[in-house]
């Protein structure tokens, strides 16, 4: 539908469509829908993995955020969740889980042990998984209680809606370009 | 049941015997490490400890022999418990007697790694904690608690993690709260 001007011609304002147009941000766009379907690559290591279970069950319900699907797989996750004791030995396999999930992906530390290795001061265990993968979001506790992991996931929604869609999330991409 | 055991094998095993020990009806008897396996093959054959508990070892550092080994047998029926020890020198090696008892394979290998005893006749002589290539025993009393820093590409590395100041041990039984709480002791 066009009404003519005399001189000029405008769109006129669709009622059909009223309340289906959204003018924003591709970056926003992105960022809202990223934010609201966080997979999680669960790396459930120690007790902090129950809780983790907890968390997703009826309960407490990481559904209700978007979250609730676990992906065994590190190729259809968005956000690692290390929760547990990272020992030597598994610290290499954990660092190749994290290699193969696709950009954008971010990385929660769940619980004492993964953030600094907690109690665990000794000749087996890694102190922080921060010495190998990039951390955005330590969570404290021993373990955290569900709504502790909620509330990092929350942060980590926080976090993605205020960074740059492309220039923050996609690094190792731009690295790749470059 | 038990101390008629250690008579029986002290009459069997005279000169290989080091001593014997009961200890709130724990019955313990340490013999050579040459009359180790036999001692074993005995109390299995002959007195039916058909059950091996667990297999341990210590480091006497500084002493000489340095090591020992600890097995802990019992029957099926739980009716007597034995523990049989021997002493192990640093360059001496343990016949092993994964032939006697099956469950004594894991338990090796775990002596193997944490302690570094070596054993003969085992059928799979390997680390089963840490990984093959780890060049430390970190069960050994030379092992510094927070570890050592070693680098096996592709496989693993270790650290040594930070102490800051620990390691904090608490002092149990004080009934005062604050001297109970943990505090760093001199590291010597």
């Amino acid at each position: 539908m066009e009404t003519t001007d005399t001189n000029q011609t405008f769109a006129a304002y669709d009622s059909k469509i009223e309340g289906n147009v959204i003018i924003t941000k591709v970056d926003a766009a992105m960022n809202w829908m990223r934010k609201n379907s966080m997979w999680p690559m669960p790396m459930g290591l120690a007790c902090c993995a129950i809780e983790m279970m907890a968390a997703a069950c009826s309960r407490f319900d990481l559904s209700r955020f978007g979250m609730e699907v676990m992906r065994f797989s590190p190729r259809q996750a968005d956000v690692m969740i290390v929760s547990g004791t990272v020992t030597y030995k598994m610290a290499l396999a954990v660092k190749r889980v994290w290699d193969q999930m696709p950009e954008p992906k971010w990385c929660i530390a769940m619980g004492a042990c993964a953030s600094s290795g907690g109690m665990y001061r000794s000749y087996a265990v890694l102190q922080g998984i921060d010495r190998l993968i990039p951390v955005d979001v330590y969570i404290s506790g021993c373990p955290p209680r569900p709504e502790a992991l909620i509330e990092g996931l929350l942060k980590l929604q926080r976090k993605i809606e205020g960074t740059d869609a492309v220039m923050e999330q996609k690094k190792e991409l731009l690295e790749d370009l470059a | 049941m038990s101390a008629e055991d250690l008579d029986v094998l002290k009459k069997e095993f005279a000169a290989e015997v080091i001593g014997t020990k009961e200890f709130r009806g724990e019955h313990t008897i340490t013999v050579s490490l040459a009359a180790l396996y036999d001692v074993l093959a005995y109390c299995k054959n002959s007195l039916g400890y058909n059950f091996l508990l667990d297999i341990s070892s210590l480091d006497h550092f500084g002493d000489d022999p340095r090591f020992e080994m600890v097995y802990e047998l019992a029957t099926v029926d739980d009716k007597k418990h034995l523990r049989v020890k021997a002493p192990v020198g640093e360059e001496e090696s343990v016949k092993s007697a994964v032939d006697l008892w099956l469950a004594a394979d894991w338990h090796e290998r775990e002596a193997y790694d944490m302690m570094g005893i070596n054993f003969t006749g085992h059928p799979n002589m390997k680390r089963i904690l840490m990984w093959e290539g780890y060049p430390f025993f970190p069960l050994r009393k030379d092992f510094p608690l927070a570890g050592r820093p070693s680098d096996m590409p592709d496989v693993a590395f270790t650290g040594v993690a930070p102490l800051e100041g620990g390691p904090f041990v608490t002092s149990c039984g004080t009934d005062d709260v604050v001297r109970r709480e943990p505090r760093a002791r001199d590291q010597k």
